[in-house]
C-alpha cells in the first residue's frame, strides 16, 4: 500500500509539468521568431572576446619588437588606449558611427554626443530587436574593432612619443574620426550606398589605423640612430621575439572573431556555414601570408627573418578581411600570399623614405588593407572603381584628418620626449619603472 | 709566476677548460667580451636592412700559473681553441707580480 502510494506520488510528479509545458507552448514563441536574435547575439558576444582578446596580442607583438627599456611604456600604452577607447565609444562613437535615421549630415557624418544606451534590464522579445541582435551585444562588438584600430598606431611610434599626446591623439581617433569614416560604409552612410564592399575592415578598421599611423610616423620622425647620415639603415632589433611571435598566434586567434562576427548573423542554417567559411579563409590567408614570407626572406636575405614571417602572417590576415566570405580556399590562400609579399618588400621600402615604423604596422595594416580591399572584386560583388573610391576616401580623411591633429597636438604639448630620454628608455625616464629590472644589460 | 690572457670562441670554453685541468691548471677566470681581431666583424640583415655586427661574442680566460708551467699552458690552449678557421683567438703571456690566498695568506707559487 506503501509503495502504491509512493508510485502515484511520482507518476502525478512526472505527468504536471509536462501540462505546463503544453500550456507555456501556446503563447512563446517558437526558434524560427527568437532563434535568429539569440544566436546572433551569442555570435557577438563569442566574436567580440576573441577581437578583445587582440588587444593582448596587440601588446605582446609590441613589447617584443621594442627594446627593452620601453617595454613598461608600451603595455601602459596599450592598455590605456583600449581603454579609452571602450569609453569614448559609448561616450560619442557607437551612434556617431551607427546613425539610423539620426544622421546631422546625411551620409557623412551621424549625430554628435549621443551615447549608447542599452536593452532593458530582462526585455520582452516583444521589445526587442529579433531581426538582429541585442545592443549590448552589437555595442561591444563594434567597440573592440575601435580598439584595434587604435593599437596599429601605437605599435608604428613606439620607443619615441611622449604617453599623454599619444593618449589625446587615441581619443581623438576612436571617439571621432574613425566612427564618423566608419558611419559612411557599415552605418548605411554614402559608400555603402555606393556599392563599396569592406566585410570586416581591410579599410574601415585596417587602413584608417594605418592611415593615422603614417601621419604620425611623419610628423614624429624615426628613433634616433635609426637611420645613418649616408642613408644607412640601422637595425633597431626587438627584445623579445617569442612575446612577438604569441602576439601574432593571439591575434591570428582574434581574427576568427573579427571576420567570423561580421557575418552579423548567426540564425540560420547558411549564416552558420558561412561563419565557418570565413573561418576557414581567414586561417589560410594567415598561412599562406607567413609561408609567404618565410620563403621570400630566405631567398632575398639567405636566412628567414622572424619577425618578417610574423609582419606575413598579419598582411595575409588583413588582406583577407575584405572579404573572407565569398573565396575558396585557394582564392583565400593567394590573396593571403600577396599580402605577405607586400610585407617584405614594402618594410625596407618606407625605410628609404626615412619612415620608421617600429613593428611594421603600415606595410601590415595599410597596404595589405588596401591590396585586400582591391582583391574582393576577383570573388565578392564589388567594382574596382568603387573599391578604389572608398580606399582613397578612407586614405584622404583619415591621412589629412590624423595629420592636421598631430601637427596641432606637437605644437601644443610636443609629441616627442626629448634625447636623453629617449636614449636612456622611456621606462625609467617617462614612469620610473622598468619591465625587467633584474636582466643585464649589455 | 705568470698570467696567462687568452680570447677563444665561445664554443671551444669546455674542449680548452678539460685540456687545462688534464695538465694540473686548479683554476681560471672566464669573462664573455666582445671583440675584434682579424676577423673584424660581420654583416646580418634585420628586416630587409644589412647591419654590420663590428664586436664578436668570445671568451676570455685569466689564469695565473708558475713560470715553469706556462709554455704548456699556452701550448693546451693553442691545441684545444684551435679549429683552423679565422677568429681562433689570441694568448697573451705577462710577468705577475704577487699573488696571495685570500683564506691562508699563502703567497705567491704556492697560493696559485
Amino acid at each position: 500500500m506503501n509503495s502504491m502510494l509512493k508510485l502515484g506520488l511520482a507518476a502525478t510528479l512526472i505527468v504536471l509539468p509536462q501540462i505546463g509545458l503544453a500550456q507555456d507552448a501556446d503563447s512563446a514563441p517558437d526558434f524560427d521568431e527568437i532563434g535568429p536574435y539569440i544566436m546572433t547575439t551569442l555570435l557577438f558576444c563569442m566574436a567580440g572576446f576573441l577581437v578583445f582578446f587582440m588587444a593582448a596580442g596587440f601588446a605582446m607583438l609590441e613589447g617584443g619588437l621594442v627594446r627593452s627599456k620601453n617595454v613598461t611604456m608600451q603595455m601602459t600604452k596599450n592598455i590605456s588606449l583600449y581603454s579609452l577607447a571602450a569609453i569614448m565609444y559609448w561616450l560619442i562613437g557607437f551612434n556617431l558611427m551607427y546613425p539610423g535615421d539620426g544622421w546631422s549630415i546625411a551620409g557623412w557624418v551621424g549625430p554628435f554626443f549621443s551615447q549608447t544606451v542599452l536593452d532593458p534590464v530582462g526585455v520582452a522579445s516583444a521589445d526587442a530587436d529579433l531581426g538582429y541582435a541585442s545592443i549590448g551585444s552589437d555595442f561591444f562588438f563594434q567597440l573592440v574593432f575601435v580598439a584595434a584600430t587604435a593599437s596599429i598606431v601605437s605599435g608604428a611610434l613606439a620607443e619615441r612619443i611622449k604617453l599623454w599626446p599619444f593618449l589625446i591623439f587615441v581619443i581623438l581617433l576612436t571617439g571621432v574620426m574613425y566612427p564618423i569614416s566608419g558611419s559612411w560604409q557599415w552605418g548605411g552612410g554614402w559608400l555603402s550606398e555606393a556599392g563599396f564592399s569592406d566585410f570586416a575592415g581591410s579599410t574601415v578598421v585596417h587602413s584608417v589605423g594605418g592611415w593615422a599611423a603614417l601621419a604620425g610616423a611623419i610628423v614624429l620622425g624615426p628613433r634616433l640612430g635609426k637611420y645613418g647620415k649616408d642613408g644607412k639603415v640601422n637595425p633597431i632589433p626587438g627584445s623579445n621575439l617569442a612575446l612577438a611571435t604569441l602576439g601574432t598566434f593571439i591575434l591570428w586567434l582574434g581574427w576568427f572573431g573579427f571576420n567570423g562576427g561580421s557575418q552579423l548573423a548567426m540564425g540560420t542554417v547558411g549564416d552558420v556555414s558561412d561563419v565557418s567559411r570565413i573561418f576557414a579563409n581567414t586561417n589560410m590567408a594567415a598561412a599562406a601570408g607567413a609561408v609567404t614570407a618565410l620563403i621570400l626572406t630566405q631567398l632575398l636575405y639567405k636566412k628567414p627573418d622572424l619577425t618578417m614571417v610574423l609582419n606575413g602572417a598579419l598582411a595575409g590576415l588583413v588582406s583577407i578581411t575584405a572579404e573572407p566570405l565569398a573565396p575558396t580556399l585557394f582564392g583565400a590562400l593567394w590573396i593571403g600570399a600577396i599580402g605577405g609579399v607586400i610585407v617584405v618588400f614594402a618594410v625596407p621600402m618606407l625605410d628609404k623614405f626615412k619612415i620608421d615604423d617600429v613593428v611594421g604596422a603600415i606595410p601590415v595594416h595599410l597596404l595589405a588593407g588596401i591590396w585586400g580591399t582591391i582583391a574582393v572584386v576577383f570573388y565578392g560583388d564589388a567594382n574596382i572603381v568603387t573599391q578604389l573610391t572608398g580606399i582613397a576616401a578612407y586614405g584622404v580623411f583619415t591621412f589629412f584628418g590624423s595629420l592636421v591633429l598631430w601637427v596641432i597636438i606637437k605644437a601644443v604639448m610636443g609629441l616627442r620626449v626629448d634625447e636623453e630620454t629617449e636614449v636612456g628608455g622611456l621606462d625609467m625616464n617617462e614612469l620610473g619603472m622598468e619591465a625587467y629590472p633584474e636582466f643585464s644589460k649589455t | 709566476m705568470k698570467l696567462i690572457i687568452a680570447t677563444i670562441k665561445p664554443f671551444k670554453l669546455e674542449e680548452v677548460r678539460e685540456a687545462l685541468t688534464d695538465i694540473g691548471v686548479r683554476g681560471m677566470m672566464v669573462t664573455e667580451i666582445k671583440g675584434f681581431g682579424s676577423q673584424s666583424g660581420h654583416t646580418e640583415i634585420y628586416r630587409g636592412a644589412e647591419y654590420a655586427v663590428n664586436f664578436v661574442p668570445k671568451i676570455k680566460l685569466e689564469i695565473a700559473v708558475s713560470a715553469a708551467m706556462a709554455d704548456q699552458v699556452v701550448d693546451a690552449i693553442t691545441k684545444s681553441a684551435r679549429t683552423g678557421k679565422i677568429g681562433d683567438g689570441k694568448i697573451f703571456v705577462l710577468d705577475l707580480q704577487q699573488a696571495m690566498r685570500v683564506r691562508t695568506g699563502e703567497t705567491n707559487d704556492d697560493a696559485l
